[in-house]
């Protein structure tokens, strides 16, 4: 089984923290859902021979929901001739609030979609305001009524937390509402500075307040406790889902399942060790695929690396990682023993200080600690030169 | 003898001795256009770029000497040798053995700059040596040119007529001609007697990769064959002469080298410890004396360097004996710090040295190192009367051992406009200086002697000089006495772990300031870790300074866009590698960085 992720590389507006690839000139979009097609039709040479049945089809961006049912529609299609699309696939729309119409939802609907992902980011207008976001906090909760309406119970939304404007109160009203509302998936993403965007640009300007990381963990302590309290399992370090609601198609990318890429930017994966991903150019990208030219890099993992992707991605989930699983699959102790026993030892002084948590052969950030992810997961790659 | 001449050129940095030089040999047909080009890009680029003369060298030029007088009937033919001398204070001892290899100096002054204090304490020992000294005003081509004032500050100087200063241009080459001129009318030829036992002055050497050292010398007295057998006297050491030679742009063998001249000898030596600069080679059969004015070479400046990567100490170890074999000032002995590991203990002659070394051993050798917090050798005498010299923190006694400590004052000597002489009083005084004297060059000039402990300029004295006086002071000083004083070890604490590469000696009156300045400075350095770190400085038991940074509260990125697994694992694949290159204190990983911070202290 693998998935599908679609980049639909055009929002209407940037928001200051972004560095996703995406353009606002959208004139171009008629073309780019032409290459898009054309790439899925002839398949880059590396995504050959991966397994062709697929369980989740994700439309990403960007904001695919700039893209016209027509549009959409040839994509999918698209999808459909070329794989074989399970019965009950998981089929993702990102869509931003401001797009959101009750007929675009019955359309969407129709064309086969089952899941939305809303853009919410938050349910207070200072804060969307400050993220120069396209929607006001009414349209969010507005637009989330209607899509239940419409029978898209597989709802996701985006929170960002963390920002400066946001009070721990106003986290809370934020998540109070998203629970109201009846919502049982939700991601929330610390806001991250990343570089040359519009905020990092302020920031160093001197414009805006750097981000600070106490209230940043802060924020992450309340929501954790609150969508806990509220039913929800903490699944992956950005990601909560009432039982039975994780995403499934997020869920592939940490457990190491194929994933083809299509759209400038698109990464995919065999699901082995061999990794590639598209231009982040949408002119190059189009240019590049209407001359059958490749618009895409390799990267061939070795054992190591691919090692450290499975630390790293593992310890991102409650599933957390398998260590024999791990191993027997990989070999670990077998290619670099030395290594391996590092990791083993490291491994064990984490375990020591709580900050993981051990049982049935499974490493588990400590739900307390997975703020530190980052710095425990590398603290656990192996070392190889 | 009679027709040649030895003379170098005191100078101040960028006054234009080098382009004179390059002029000088231009005119007397020494060397092409195309010779040229290759002798620059000889040159150890470092010394290119420092804008120093690090090792000095000397070449031979013809001359043929036509003089103002018509009627001049003697030997035109002149042999002259310039002797080149290194520019900074850290190497005056080298510059003064320089100096008595010759019988005359051209004081080389810019005509904009006038004269700085380093040209004054060269002229001073050039004038300790007896030399000749001849005037030269030099870049009058420039717009700013203050000719008349410069010659001013020369006459207040040396006491000479208005009508013997020279004025010369190094790069339209007016003037020259008439340097050279007055180089063999002024500067008296050699004495000495060619039929005495040899006595030759070793005033330089050089490391050659495929003949071993190369040392260069002046014959005082006697001459020296090819094949001889030869006795370093000072060194004691013995050896033959496989090749002698006079020195024109490369050295050129010859059988022998007459009394006055001077040349060089390569004999099989690999180590330049075993060259002493000041050294006097003699006759192992017929033996003279040792030239006056030899010392051994002192470090003044002690520092530890250490490889980065502990694993790279053997080839630090080779790299630092290569160094030393064309360096003979550098000496070095193992050392071991726990927070370090192994690597070694250094004496340098000053900072600018130290520096050099550092730079060397970048670019020659590829080897980044860690050096430690510098310091000067101090003298303690024991509560059981032991006599120690303490050039590493780790050496001092605990204080209930100490019965006395002193440490080095030097003399310096600094020269400046008037406008900044109250800066530069702050500055002194701040640093335990004492004023000695000051006095007006010129109207536009002041000198300012102190007297200074020589810790205080270890650190940033120089910069700070620049800073406060706008670049328009010069600076100079040589080591006078040591002078008893409150020393103490202050050690650097994380999280109650020493860390012994941090370590100082300082005045007790600086622990204060000095501790929370470097408190700060690591608080900036030290990156956050998962647990809070306490950063403490402590004479003895007694803490001075204290901060903290609190731990880490978030290490992670929040969204693994798309699928881009790759780009996230490289980000942690680095994160690890920067911890690779942490060293370990107790629980803290402290970055290289971080022990550098001392040399980086500002207000
Ligand atoms: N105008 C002018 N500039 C000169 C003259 N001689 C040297 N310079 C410049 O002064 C700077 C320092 O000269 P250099 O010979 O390297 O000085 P050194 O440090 O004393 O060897 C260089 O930029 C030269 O080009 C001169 O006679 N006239
Ligand atoms: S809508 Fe999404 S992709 Fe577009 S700029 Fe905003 S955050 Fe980025």
């Amino acid at each position: 089984m693998a998935g599908i992720y679609i980049h639909i590389p055009f929002c209407t507006k940037a928001c200051h923290y972004c560095n996703f690839h995406f353009s606002t000139s959208t004139h171009h979009i008629e073309r780019m859902v032409a290459a898009i097609v054309q790439e899925i039709n002839t398949l880059p040479f590396p995504a050959q021979d991966i397994d062709k049945n697929i369980e989740t089809i994700y439309f990403g961006g960007g904001t695919p929901s700039v893209l016209n049912n027509e549009q959409l529609q040839s994509i999918l299609n698209a999808c459909y001739e070329k794989f074989l699309v399970t019965e009950n696939a998981e089929i993702t729309l990102e869509a931003n609030p401001d797009d959101i119409t009750r007929e675009r939802l019955k359309g969407w609907r129709q064309l086969g979609f089952n899941r939305l992902s809303i853009g919410v980011q938050s349910f207070a207008d200072s804060d969307l305001k400050w993220m120069n976001r396209a929607h006001n906090s009414a349209t969010a909760a507005d637009c989330i009524a209607m899509a239940y309406e419409e029978r898209f119970e597989h709802l996701t939304i985006d929170l960002i937390y963390g920002t400066p404007t946001l009070s721990n109160e106003q986290l809370l009203i934020n998540l109070k509402t998203a629970v109201n509302l009846g919502i049982n998936h939700i991601s929330c993403y610390a806001l991250t500075v990343e570089e040359n965007t519009a905020l990092d640009y302020f920031i160093k300007k001197g414009k805006i307040a750097p981000v600070n990381e106490e209230v940043q963990d802060e924020h992450f302590h309340i929501m954790r406790q609150y969508l806990t309290d509220n039913g929800f399992e903490h699944y992956e370090i950005s990601n909560f889902a009432k039982p039975g609601h994780r995403s499934r198609h997020n869920s592939n990318y940490w457990s190491g399942r194929p994933y083809y890429g299509f759209g400038p930017s698109a990464h995919s994966f065999n699901g082995d060790k061999m990794r590639w991903w598209n231009i982040a150019n949408n002119v190059l990208y189009m240019d590049g695929i209407e001359k059958y030219q490749p618009v895409y890099e390799v990267e061939n993992l070795t054992q190591e690396e691919r090692i450290n992707e499975i630390i790293m991605t593992g310890l991102r989930t409650t599933d957390g990682l398998h260590i024999d699983e791990a191993n027997n699959k990989i070999g670990a102790y077998k290619t670099t023993p030395e290594a391996f026993l590092t990791f083993i030892s490291t491994l064990r002084s984490y375990i020591t200080e709580g900050k993981i948590i051990y049982k049935n052969n499974t490493a588990i950030i400590n739900s307390e600690h997975r703020f530190l992810s980052d710095g425990i997961a590398s603290d656990l790659f192996l070392s190889y030169d | 003898m009679k027709q040649l001449r030895n003379f170098c050129i005191i100078a101040h940095i960028d006054h234009g001795k080098s382009t004179l030089a390059d002029r000088l040999l231009q005119t007397t047909n020494t060397v092409g256009e195309r010779q040229m080009m290759d002798q620059v890009l000889d040159d150890m680029d470092l010394e290119r770029e420092k804008g120093i003369t690090i090792k000095s060298k000397a070449i031979q030029l013809n001359y043929n000497y036509t003089g103002s007088d018509a009627n001049y009937t003697g030997n035109r033919k002149y042999t002259i040798n310039l002797i080149d001398t290194p520019g900074h204070v850290d190497f005056s001892y080298e510059v003064s053995r320089a100096l008595a290899a010759c019988e005359g100096a051209l004081l080389l002054v810019d005509a904009a700059q006038g004269i700085q204090a380093q040209t004054i304490s060269n002229l001073y020992l050039a004038l300790e040596n007896d030399l000749e000294i001849i005037p030269v005003i030099n870049k009058i081509d420039m717009p700013g040119a203050m000719i008349e004032e410069v010659e001013d500050q020369i006459i207040e100087l040396i006491g000479c007529k208005r009508e013997d200063i020279l004025h010369a241009s190094g790069r339209t080459g007016l003037g020259v001609e008439r340097i050279l001129e007055s180089v063999i009318e002024r500067i008296p030829a050699p004495v000495g007697d060619p039929e005495a036992p040899l006595q030759a002055l070793i005033f330089d050497s050089v490391f050659n990769s495929f003949r071993g050292i190369i040392v260069y010398f002046r014959i005082v007295n006697g001459s020296l064959k090819k094949n001889d057998k030869v006795r370093f006297i000072a060194a004691g050491k013995d050896y033959i002469a496989d090749e002698v030679g006079i020195l024109k742009m490369r050295p050129e063998a010859r059988d022998s080298v007459q009394c006055g001249d001077v040349g060089y000898i390569i004999t099989g030596i690999k180590n330049a410890k075993e060259v002493k600069v000041g050294d006097t080679i003699t006759l192992t059969a017929n033996q003279g004396e040792l030239i006056n004015g030899f010392e051994e070479v002192k470090p003044m400046v002690f520092a530890g360097i250490y490889p980065v990567e502990t694993d790279q100490f053997e080839e630090l170890r080779d790299c630092m004996e290569k160094l030393q074999l064309n360096d003979a000032s550098l000496t070095f002995e193992l050392e071991t710090s726990q927070a370090l590991g192994f690597g070694f203990r250094c004496g340098f002659l000053g900072m600018l040295h130290m520096e050099i070394i550092q730079e060397r051993l970048e670019r020659e050798f590829d080897q980044t190192v860690i050096t430690t917090v510098p310091n000067v050798s101090f003298k303690a005498i024991t509560t059981k009367g032991e006599n120690l010299v303490i050039s590493n923190p780790s050496e001092m006694p605990e204080q209930q051992r100490l019965e006395e400590i002193s440490e080095p004052f030097i003399r310096a000597q600094i020269i400046t406009k008037p406008e900044y002489i109250g800066n530069i009083m702050t500055l002194c005084i701040g640093k335990r200086g004492i004023i000695i004297n000051q006095g007006y060059l010129t109207p536009t000039r002041v000198e300012l002697i102190f007297e200074l402990p020589l810790t205080e300029i270890v650190f940033d004295f120089y910069d700070k000089l620049k800073s406060q006086t706008r670049g328009y002071a010069s600076f100079d000083y040589h080591p006078i006495d040591y002078r008893t004083s409150d020393i103490a070890k202050m050690d650097i604490l994380l999280n109650g772990d020493k860390v012994d590469a941090l370590s100082a000696l300082i005045h007790r009156s600086r622990a204060h300031d000095f501790g929370r300045k470097l408190c700060e400075k690591l608080k900036d350095l030290l990156p956050r870790q998962q647990f809070m770190i306490a950063i403490q400085a402590a004479i003895g038991a007694k803490i001075v300074a204290r901060e903290t940074i609190s731990a880490m509260r978030k290490d992670v990125t929040a969204k693994c866009y798309g699928g881009d697994i790759s780009r996230k694992r490289k980000l942690l694949e680095k994160q690890k590698e920067g911890k690779k290159r942490m060293r370990q204190i107790g629980n803290v990983e402290v970055p290289q960085e971080a022990f550098l911070a001392v040399l980086k202290l500002d207000d």
